[in-house]
């Protein structure tokens, strides 16, 4: 019957799939690990750049930095990070629906303006089926990331930041928990929250100055040139830092998705395999008694 | 944090010698954004700060600089270290010492050519002399590219 053999072309164009989807779930997972390796060497320059800058924070005056001033949130900007491929399971559904709780969230404010810097294909694909006004969109950052790129978003964005046109800038990306799990997470990326120096969480209103110099200048340290200067270059770094961090993390995490979910479609695709393989032997079955009966019922009649 | 536990490792090395009270190696650690280059004891280091090259043993003063374009050096009896270093922040602690390097890179890891091109890009844009020539830029680019070149070793100024 002819029925066998349109189970036999499923068949084949089922293993052929899987065989696509084993090959990206190997892909995935030599990605994956090389992800992971970089943001464990970006470890170390972060822990150090906190642990020097919440050194300095308590002894020059930390508070009057323009980078740490907070304003009532009127211009806000957030920084969507998403992946260019799909493919990844949910990783992109799910980051893009927490951009939008975020972005709603802060449109619902009454006479807040926010506007998107998009990171990735498919989070611009999204939007631009939206309203929401985008400012920035870069495309192809993971192929090969860079703490340059990252240099790049941050320096943009530090200068929308002291020239006033923004009063705060969010940050959203999967965080990588799991080779199975991403978090989406929302972060503050300016103005720097006081707890990212080691200070206090309480607001820094602009009359509290210097107040940090006080207690903790209990080493006397030299400083080439002024701690104010110093603090200058150290905190736009600083934000160079998060934004690296965060583009490594969703680099993981995307890397995680996929392969998480390209196992699955391979073992689904054994699963149809299997059960289109025992409906084909049935229905062969059906047939060859078929047969046998007629050549069976055919010899009968002729006595 | 980084309370400075400034004799912490006094005895650590169990080398004896120096004043007592006072560190007699230095934990060297160079860290880029995306790696950690170099984790040592050392004897000595040598910083390119952006106020000037400053030499650090151990038992140096706190200190905390901005640096420059340069070569750091470092020293562990006989044996000797070098990078090309382009930016960054240095910790100097009695008996630690944090570089946050921008830019660092260890001798074999430069590309010697593509220094080399940068370098005459540079050369060329200083003595071109156009009017919107951003000199500044060049001589960043000029000072980046001759350090690499003389880390890397020969086929480039000296100094």
């Amino acid at each position: 019957m002819a029925n066998v053999r349109d189970f036999r072309t499923r068949i084949r164009s089922v293993r052929s799939t899987q065989q696509i989807t084993r090959a990206m779930k190997l892909v995935s997972a030599a990605k994956l690990r090389r992800a992971q390796e970089r943001i464990l060497a970006a470890r170390p320059y972060a822990e150090k750049m906190k642990e020097v800058l919440s050194s300095l924070a308590a002894r020059a005056g930390a508070g009057r930095h323009p980078l740490l001033a907070r304003r009532p949130e009127r211009r806000t900007i957030v920084v969507v990070i998403a992946a260019d491929k799909g493919l990844c399971g949910s990783f992109n559904t799910n980051i893009l629906n927490g951009a939008r709780a975020v972005l709603d969230r802060l449109r619902a404010q009454a006479d807040v303006e926010v506007r998107v810097d998009i990171v990735g294909r498919k989070a611009r694909d999204w939007f631009r089926r939206r309203d929401y006004p985008t400012r920035r969109v870069l495309l192809d950052l993971f192929r090969n990331l860079t703490p340059e790129q990252a240099r790049d978003i941050a320096v943009n964005l530090i200068d929308a930041f002291t020239r006033a046109e923004v009063d705060a800038v969010h940050l959203v990306y999967n965080e990588f928990k799991s080779v199975m799990q991403q978090r989406v997470v929302v972060e503050p990326l300016l103005p720097i929250p006081p707890a990212d120096l080691g200070l206090p969480a309480a607001g820094i209103p602009a009359g509290d100055t210097g107040a940090g110099g006080g207690g903790a200048a209990a080493e006397d340290y030299i400083y080439e040139p002024s701690p104010d200067r110093l603090f200058d270059a150290l905190l736009p770094r600083h934000v160079e830092t998060q934004v690296y961090r965060a583009l490594l993390e969703s680099a993981a995490a995307e890397q995680g998705a996929r392969m998480t979910a390209m196992e699955n479609a391979t073992r689904n695709a054994e699963e149809m395999v299997d059960s289109l393989t025992l409906q084909m032997n049935k229905i062969r079955q059906a047939s060859i008694t078929k047969e046998i009966l007629e050549v069976v019922s055919g010899a009968e009649a002729l006595k | 944090m980084a309370a400075p536990t400034a004799h912490a490792e006094t005895h650590g090395t169990g080398r004896p010698g120096g004043a007592p009270g006072l560190p007699v190696a230095i934990r060297l650690e160079i860290v880029t954004p995306s790696s950690r280059l170099v984790s040592e004891i050392v004897d000595e280091v040598i910083l390119p700060g952006s106020l000037g090259y400053l030499g650090v043993l151990p038992g140096h003063a706190p200190l905390l600089t901005s640096l420059g374009i340069g070569r750091v050096t470092y020293r562990r009896g006989p044996d000797r270290g070098e990078l090309a270093l382009a930016g960054g922040f240095a910790e100097v602690l009695p008996d630690r010492v944090t570089v946050l390097a921008d830019i660092a890179e260890r001798a074999e890891a430069i590309d010697r050519e593509r220094a080399g091109r940068a370098r005459d890009r540079a050369l060329k844009r200083l003595r071109g002399g156009e009017r919107n020539t951003d000199f500044e830029r060049a001589q960043i680019t000029l000072q980046k590219a001759l350090i690499r070149l003389s880390v890397a070793g020969r086929g480039g100024h000296d100094e």
